[in-house]
Parts: C-alpha cells; sequence; structure tokens
C-alpha cells in the first residue's frame, strides 16, 4: 500500500501526506473490508430508471485497490447517479454493488456505508457554512459517530495534530477558526477535500472537484488527488480533460448509463466510439 | 486553558453571563422584596407577584427547550405544549391525589371527579401518582416517551419542514380532543385543579410559593446549563450540521435520524419539567393547555428573543408574557392582534429576534 508511486517526486514535500505510524493517529479500519483480490469497487449489472428514464443502463465497472480512475461522459451519462448508487442515496431497480469482497453496499444506509469507508466530495461544495474550517474537519473525523459518544467527545492530541496536518495539506491553516462560508469557491472545494481526508476512506469518490477552480488551484488539486492515489483508491469525475489527463492512468467512459470505453486517456481519446459522442464534441 | 484565558472567554459568552447574573439576581432580590420587606412599602412584592415571576421561568424553560430542537436542530415543532402539559397532568395527578379527605365527597382514594362520573375504583393509570417520587418521573416518563415514539416515527420515515411542522400540531390537537372526553380520566373538560398541598406544605401558603419560584429558578438555571453543554459539545455541532446541510451529515457517516430523536426526547423532558414546575403555581391543569396556539406561541417567544442562542429565548419568553399580562389586563381584546403583529414585525425586521437587535445597535454604536 504505501510504495511511492511514480510520480510521487512531483509533489512537494508540504503535500505529500505524512507517513503514518499507528501510535500518532488510530486509523479508522473499516471492519470487514475485504480486498484480497485487489479489487475496492464491484458494480455489475445496475440499473436505475427515473420515470421510464434510464440513468443507468446495465453499468459494470471494477474499481481497483489503489486505483486513481477518472470517469468522464457526456452530460446525463449517470455519473452522479452511479455516485449516488454507491453511496446510498439512490437504490438501483436491479443489479449488485460490492465494497471489497465482502460489504453489500446495497443493503446499507447513506451513514453506514460512509462509516464503511466510502467517502464523498460534492460537485457542488457542501461545507457547513456555519461552522468553522476547524469544526468541518472535527465533524468529518473518522470515529465511532454514535449520540452519546458525541456529547462527551474530546478531541486527543493526536486527534489535534491530524487535524492540523490535514489544515496543512489542504493550504486553510490560517482560516483555521473562519467561518466556512466566508471561504472562497476554490477553498470551499479544499475544505471539503479536507474533510474526505479526515474521514479516512478507503474509496474517495470526487465529484468535478476542479469545477470553478483558477489554474493554479487545479494544480494542487491534481497533486493532491495523485499523492492520495496508492493509500486510498479515488474515483474522480471530471469534464476538464486536461485536468483528467493531468491525472489519470486510467479512464472510464460512460454514456447513455453504461460503460463506453476504458484504457488510458490516450486508448480513449482515440476510440471512435468516444470521438463520436464526446470527445467530438466542441469542448467547452 | 489559564484563568486569564477563561476570563477572556466568558467576554465572548456575554449573553450567557447576563443570564446566569439576572437569574441569580432575580432568585436573591425577589424573595428579599417580598419577605424581608413590610408590607405596604412601595418595594414589597406581593406573593401573586412572585408566582407570577414564577411562571414566567416556567415558560422560559419551555422557551428552552423549542429554542433546543427548532434553533440548534431547525426542527420547527409546533406541539411543544402537548409535552409541557403531560409533565403538568403528571404533577396535577399527584397534586389530586394529595387532596385525599379533602375533597367534596371526601373520598380518600379517588378525586372528585370520578366520584361524581360513579367510578368504583381509581383507573390503573392513577396508581402510584400518591408517591411523589413516581409522579416526578412520570413528568420526564411520558412526555419522553411520547416524544420518543413519535419521534422514531417521523424522522425514521425522512419527514421534515413544514410536513414535520403540521404533524406536531396534529399530535397536540389529538391530545386535546382526548384530554376532552371524561372518560379518559384526566378530569375532562375541567382537567384537575383545587389542589391543596404539595409534599404537606399548604400550596396557598407564601413559604410554599417562595419554595416553589425557588424551584424554578433553579429549574431554569440547569436547564440552561444543561442547554448549553449540549450545544457547546460536538453533539451540538452535529446537530447544528444536521439543521444547515442534513444529507451532508449522512454522507459523512452520523445517523442524523438518532441524533434528532435523542434532541427530540430531551427537548420534551424539559418541556415535561416546566409544565410539572407551571401546575402547582397556577393550580390547575386543563386540556386547553394542549391548544396548539400555546405550541405556536412559545415559537413566537424564541423568534422574538432570537433563536438558537437559549439566553434569546429566555428573554422572549419574559418579555412576551410581560406584555401579554399587561395587553390581558388593560386591553384584552386587543392581545391576540398584538401578538400576531409582534410576530409579523419580529420576522420581517428582526430575523435575530431582539438578541439581535442589540447586536446590531452595539454595532453601530461602536461604527459611529
Amino acid at each position: 500500500m504505501n510504495v511511492p508511486h511514480a510520480f510521487s517526486r512531483l509533489i512537494p514535500a508540504r503535500l505529500r501526506p505524512p507517513p503514518r505510524s499507528g501510535d500518532v493517529f488510530e486509523r479508522h479500519n473499516p471492519p470487514g473490508l475485504d480486498l484480497s483480490h485487489n479489487t475496492v469497487l464491484y458494480l455489475e449489472d445496475i440499473t436505475v430508471s427515473f420515470d421510464g428514464f434510464r440513468a443507468l443502463n446495465k453499468l459494470t465497472l471494477y474499481v481497483e485497490a489503489g486505483e486513481l480512475r477518472c470517469i468522464i461522459g457526456p452530460n446525463g451519462a449517470g455519473k452522479t447517479t452511479m455516485m449516488d448508487v454507491i453511496t446510498g442515496k439512490t437504490r438501483p431497480d436491479s443489479g449488485t454493488a460490492w465494497f471489497g469482497q465482502t460489504i453489500d453496499l446495497l443493503g446499507m444506509s447513506e451513514p453506514q456505508i460512509a462509516q464503511a469507508g466510502i467517502g464523498r466530495k460534492f460537485q457542488k461544495p457542501t461545507v457547513f457554512e456555519q461552522h468553522t474550517v476547524f469544526e468541518n474537519l472535527e465533524l468529518a473525523m473518522a470515529g465511532d459517530k454514535s449520540v452519546w459518544k458525541m456529547l462527551f467527545a474530546k478531541l486527543s492530541p493526536a486527534q489535534l495534530l491530524r487535524i492540523d496536518e490535514v489544515l496543512e495539506t489542504i493550504g486553510l491553516k490560517e482560516h483555521r477558526g473562519a467561518l466556512a462560508g466566508v471561504l472562497s469557491h476554490g477553498q470551499k472545494q479544499w475544505l471539503e477535500i479536507g474533510m474526505l481526508l479526515m474521514q479516512e476512506p478507503q474509496l474517495l469518490l470526487v465529484d468535478e472537484p476542479v469545477a470553478g477552480m483558477t489554474p493554479q488551484e487545479t494544480e494542487r488539486t491534481a497533486e493532491l488527488l495523485l499523492s492520495l492515489a496508492g493509500k486510498h483508491s479515488v474515483v474522480v469525475v471530471e469534464h476538464d480533460m486536461d485536468f483528467v489527463r493531468s491525472i489519470a492512468r486510467q479512464v472510464t467512459v460512460l454514456h447513455e448509463g453504461s460503460v463506453l470505453a476504458e484504457g488510458t486517456i490516450d486508448e480513449v481519446q482515440n476510440d471512435p466510439k468516444v470521438v463520436e459522442v464526446y470527445l467530438g464534441e466542441p469542448r467547452c | 486553558m489559564t484563568f486569564m484565558e477563561r476570563l477572556l472567554a466568558w467576554r465572548n459568552e456575554r449573553g450567557a453571563f447576563g443570564f446566569y447574573a439576572v437569574l441569580l439576581a432575580t432568585a436573591v432580590l425577589v424573595p428579599l422584596l417580598n419577605l424581608a420587606v413590610p408590607e405596604g412599602s412601595a418595594l414589597h412584592m406581593s406573593t401573586y407577584t412572585v408566582t407570577l415571576v414564577g411562571k414566567y421561568m416556567s415558560y422560559a424553560i419551555l422557551a428552552v427547550a423549542v429554542d433546543l430542537i427548532w434553533g440548534y436542530c431547525g426542527i420547527l415543532s409546533l406541539g411543544h405544549a402537548a409535552f409541557f402539559a403531560l409533565g403538568g397532568y403528571a404533577m396535577g395527578m399527584y397534586l389530586m391525589r394529595q387532596i385525599g379527605t379533602r375533597g367534596v365527597y371526601g373520598n380518600a382514594e379517588m378525586p372528585d371527579f370520578m366520584v361524581f362520573l360513579n367510578w368504583s375504583e381509581l383507573p390503573w393509570y392513577w396508581q402510584g401518582f400518591d408517591m411523589f417520587w413516581f409522579a416526578a418521573i412520570m413528568v420526564l416518563l411520558a412526555p419522553g416517551l411520547l416524544a420518543y415514539v413519535f419521534g422514531w416515527l417521523a424522522f425514521r420515515s425522512r419527514v421534515t419542514g413544514v410536513y414535520l411542522s403540521i404533524i406536531t400540531q396534529a399530535l397536540t390537537y389529538a391530545l386535546l380532543l382526548a384530554f376532552f372526553r371524561n372518560e379518559m380520566g384526566f378530569g375532562g373538560n375541567n382537567g384537575l385543579t383545587d389542589f391543596k398541598e404539595i409534599l404537606g406544605f399548604d400550596l396557598k401558603a407564601p413559604g410554599t410559593r417562595m419554595a416553589l419560584f425557588l424551584a424554578t429558578a433553579l429549574a431554569l438555571g440547569l436547564a440552561f446549563a444543561a442547554g448549553r453543554m449540549i450545544t457547546r459539545s460536538r453533539l451540538g455541532r452535529v446537530v447544528q450540521a444536521v439543521r444547515d446541510a442534513e444529507s451532508r451529515t449522512r454522507f459523512i457517516g452520523y445517523r442524523v435520524e438518532s441524533y434528532k430523536l435523542w434532541l427530540f426526547v430531551f427537548s420534551a423532558m424539559l418541556a415535561g419539567v416546566a409544565g410539572a414546575l407551571y401546575v402547582p403555581q397556577v393550580g390547575i391543569i386543563n386540556p386547553g393547555e394542549f391548544n396548539p396556539i400555546n405550541s405556536i406561541e412559545v415559537v413566537i417567544w424564541v423568534a422574538v428573543g432570537g433563536r438558537g442562542t437559549l439566553y434569546g429565548a429566555v428573554l422572549g419568553a419574559v418579555v412576551v408574557n410581560y406584555a401579554k399580562t399587561w395587553f390581558t389586563t388593560v386591553l384584552p381584546d386587543i392581545w391576540l392582534y398584538a401578538l400576531g403583529t409582534l410576530f409579523v414585525v419580529v420576522t420581517l425586521f428582526l430575523p435575530q429576534g431582539l438578541v439581535g437587535l442589540f447586536a446590531k445597535l452595539k454595532l453601530r454604536r461602536g461604527a459611529a
């Protein structure tokens, strides 16, 4: 899991997640996540219909452990619906969804799925605007989230350290005590990524992370996502092709609710089917 | 934290500090003016006024309960009067059993209205209410249980917003109709009244009145402290996160329903305590307390004071009820119009209530 991958030297040291040992922070290991076949997510024959419209049509997709996968596709291809299915927001009409070898996602509620180790960043940044940046991260922190525990919860020094680490990683250290509502759009996106990091998920679903970001912010986001892969599995949905090119090794193209093509970015871009439905359209 | 840091931290907590100071001053001054200052002196406070202040304070506890659930969790409950009344009825039942043979019919076991209805024995749900500790548990248990069952059904089905408000109102209205029925065994239309004593002390005696007043002041202080402890804990931050972005809270792994249910039950129990302190001071509890209008009034108190601060709720409860006392003595016909106007004005011009108004004035003075 901890083998540095080819791009790690491109990442500035301050953005690289520090090595973790067990005593610094009690790592939240989701019980029962079995990665023995090196596959973290299995989606098979997933179909979702809304009033007769098939948002997902027998979608089959596998994500390997530690992989950074980009998912692209024209509007309405079913990208967001797919994330909704994985995180328990939408129940499919048919099909199966497994997290690792043993966890059946279709029988679980949203909080259960989140606790099992799947984190999600939404397309529109949704942070808790009335809470400070620090409190946002505190709320997202992995651990037991039952009511009575929360009433008497106190941050341990290790947990404080972890929050500071993440604040550093997402570049919001100076805004620690500021209300999240006053942050800029890009900063909110980063805060949300920081909240994902606090959740310590095995699988991160990231929906359009660079929408509305400046080129510099986009670059830093790319670096951050690259640094996450390997330790976590990351699925990124994005429209920005330059961004996808800069981070992805494996790209999946969705079209009308099912997989149209899969491969490296070059393979995919030269696929005539893909060119026809997506890349052939004028880029925006 | 060092002592100085703590002291500085209090500067940001002026509202809470002010609340404790005013409450303490009230708890000291009222007995002083009532007992130490001779009657006839201009400064003397009558026992009637003491009880009136005690009544306002029990309303303030109810307002704190509503602020917890509405101001912090965003659940607009229009049925909190039901929990208040249930707590009141539990206390009323104890006070009824205390009457004993001093009732009109002189029946040691049964309250007068049961004798009047020709009932032969005390119903099972009146058993145990001759003991104060049992009644005290019921004051918490009856509203808590109702809130638990209701909340479990409502929150699990993800009923939110205006729909939830409507069913809370239906709940209290259903109880209103039920308690009106004589067969229910709670005194029907007349409710429970004609109480004689509490824990062996004469309810009409000034000393008992004063003790009830002090008990209410203590309860208000504890309710406020508990509310602050909850809202400042991580639980409180989760609850406010639920208010601001419910589904997001779910996606970071919180079981939103459990949080809402916990707070709703706590708030209902607090309302029950408020009702239990209210009844011995006003001397009557009847189904009118279940009236949905009462629940709406509580929401207005909180809105007028300023939601989401706790001390704002207390301020609102006292100010509006003082206005109500004044209006209903001087201009009784105008009161409901005044209340309605107040709500409209606050909603339009003072979204943060009186607390927000003070803050705004201070800001303006600071700028000038």
